[in-house]
């Protein structure tokens, strides 16, 4: 890089980049205001809005009408519990394939991936029936499952694109050096794997968290996660916009904090490693 | 290296992949299949257990027939195409903003990337409540601070106001995706280019856009396949009113809410093989990489 910049092109490309930055942010920004402000003044116009007094009375209000709370831990088990029940599927899988590939591998990863552009409606009645008959609907195990399902693809790919970059001479180069089969995967294999699998847990939980066809056709009250508890808001009665702000910056939060961790992986996990 | 033993310990490691991923496959697509020849009215006293009529292709020739098939595909076509337009242009420019030497770039990069982690639900109902409400919504207030006439969006402006939705959580999607491609791009070669008199331009269209290439197909085909089955942003919003009913929402309503399976089995049919064309493209895309 020895292309010089004059000051002035930094600085009018700083002015530029925080004011789109700002823009494009700025719905999330404003959601966080009138989470602090009172229903009677969140609908005021938005001068008045930035003057009026800050508060933290709806996050109290929410969680005590609605029980914030349960639908938080039922997103927190549904991202997670399907997260980790994938990787304990696709890591041996991705493993087998990355390490002992034989010709059909490329055609299975393939196959794998095709069942990802499945149309989640073509399947829904068949889901929801089976749902019906095994007692699942409405049921958190349900949800994980499917959860589970639907993201197996991209925990593949992304654990398999992870792998396929442990290069396979270090491990002749220990097993040179009289090393195991067990000490190989546990002092060899292991540490190197790990970022990958991490990678590949944070962007699953994301979108798991953030699903929402099948959480919001396969549950009611019981195991809404919140993106099916968010729904509820949209027949709205009397003033609701502080509330609303309130509840969407508790659901939003967490995940924004992981996502800030993710952004890497999330190129090659969406273009299932394509893009790196 | 690889012996015949390790060769059957790796096949009974793929074991419980693949065979969730046939299960997945195969029984509910060959439900759907097996219902869409079917009359299915759950509500009307058809069950599995009586047995279901055999109809042939009624269902097919129905779902296609009804008033409401051709809207719906247009409206799924609209939403595409719109959506995709408005990211991969954005995308282009903004990858190319962040890609500039700057104070302050890894912010920059978290508020541009930030509204792709927020879940549909609540993206779609801020917009809907706290934005484009037409009495209270930020909008109306700027509107009415020029003097104007707020305007209802979501049922004046229906289909506008879901892509401007859709496209603002699909745009740091796709601004990643070509920043990444951006970045390996040699900027000795667009060095040599400004040296040689080249203006921005002609840097842009023969330089940059050939290298972006492939990294737009993907965010093309990507979004399609994910915007195709669009779902939450429109159950929440307009509930398929105002002329936003897509194949994927016509379908959810034949199935679950007039409870007509068999018609709704017919047009999953048909929404499996659209997507299916779209994503034979891709896995060409993603298969050669493999390769590479």
């Amino acid at each position: 890089m020895a292309r010089s910049v004059t000051t002035q092109r930094k600085i009018t490309n700083t002015v530029i980049a925080w004011f789109v930055g700002f823009l494009i942010c700025f719905p999330i920004l404003w959601i966080l205001v009138l989470s602090f402000k009172t229903e009677a003044d969140a609908i005021k116009t938005p001068i008045e809005v930035l003057r009026a007094t800050w508060t933290f009375e709806n996050y109290g209000i929410v969680q005590e009408r609605s029980d914030y709370g349960k639908h938080f831990s039922n997103s927190v088990i549904i991202a997670f519990g399907s997260t980790v029940l994938g990787l304990l599927i696709a890591i041996p899988a991705a493993w087998s394939m990355a390490f002992v590939p034989s010709k059909r591998t490329k055609d299975i990863l393939l196959w794998m991936l095709s069942t990802k552009m499945l149309p989640a409606v073509g399947v829904l009645y068949p889901i929801y029936l089976l749902f019906i008959q095994l007692g699942l609907l409405d049921s958190r195990m349900g949800l994980v499952l499917v959860l589970m399902l639907i993201n197996l693809p991209i925990i593949v790919w992304m654990l398999y694109t992870y792998f396929r970059e442990i290069p396979g001479e270090i491990l002749e180069a220990a097993r040179m050096d009289g090393a195991t089969l067990r000490e190989e995967v546990l002092f060899i294999l292991t540490p190197m794997a790990i970022p990958g699998i991490a990678s590949t847990l944070l962007l699953n939980v994301i979108l798991a968290w953030n699903e929402a066809f099948w959480t919001l056709n396969l549950t009611a009250a019981k195991a809404a996660p919140l993106t099916a508890f968010i729904a509820s808001y949209s027949s709205p009665e009397g003033l609701f916009y502080a509330k609303l702000s309130a509840a969407s910056t508790m659901a939003i939060a967490p995940i924004l904090i992981l996502g800030w961790f993710s952004q890497k992986q999330l190129v090659r996990g969406l273009t299932f490693g394509a893009v790196k | 290296m690889a012996t015949q033993n390790s060769r059957s310990a790796a096949r009974l490691m793929m074991a419980p992949a693949v065979v969730l991923f046939l299960g997945w496959m195969l029984i509910p697509l060959s439900m759907t299949l097996f219902f869409s020849f079917k009359k299915f009215l759950p509500l009307r006293g058809d069950s599995l257990e009586n047995g279901l009529e055999w109809v042939g292709f009624a269902n097919y020739t129905r779902f296609v027939g009804s008033s409401s098939f051709w809207p719906s595909v247009t409206a799924t076509l609209t939403i595409v195409a719109g959506v995709l337009v408005i990211t991969v242009i954005l995308g282009i420019l903004l990858a190319i903003l962040l890609d500039q030497p700057m104070w302050g770039q890894g912010v920059v990069r978290i508020m541009v990337i930030a509204p792709f982690f927020v879940m549909p639900t609540v993206s779609a109902l801020v917009w809907k409540n706290l934005f484009m409400d037409s009495v209270n919504g930020f909008f109306a207030h700027v509107w009415r601070g020029f003097g104007a006439m707020p305007v209802e969006w979501l049922s004046q402006a229906s289909m506008p106001s879901l892509i401007v939705i859709i496209s603002w959580q699909w745009l740091p999607f796709a601004t990643l995706i070509l920043l990444t491609a951006m970045q390996s791009l040699d900027s000795e070669q667009l060095e040599a280019a400004e040296m040689d008199g080249a203006p921005v331009l002609s840097r842009f269209f023969f330089i940059m856009l050939p290298h972006l290439g492939r990294a737009i197909t993907i965010v093309i085909l990507i979004q399609t396949i994910f915007l195709l089955s669009i779902f939450a942003e429109i159950f929440v919003t307009t509930g398929g009113a105002f002329g936003t009913k897509t194949l994927t929402y016509l379908i959810f309503q034949r199935v679950l809410e007039s409870q007509n399976v068999g018609l709704g089995s017919a047009g999953g049919v048909y929404a499996i093989i659209l997507a299916n064309i779209v994503a034979i493209f891709l896995m060409r895309i993603v298969g050669k990489n493999l390769d590479a």
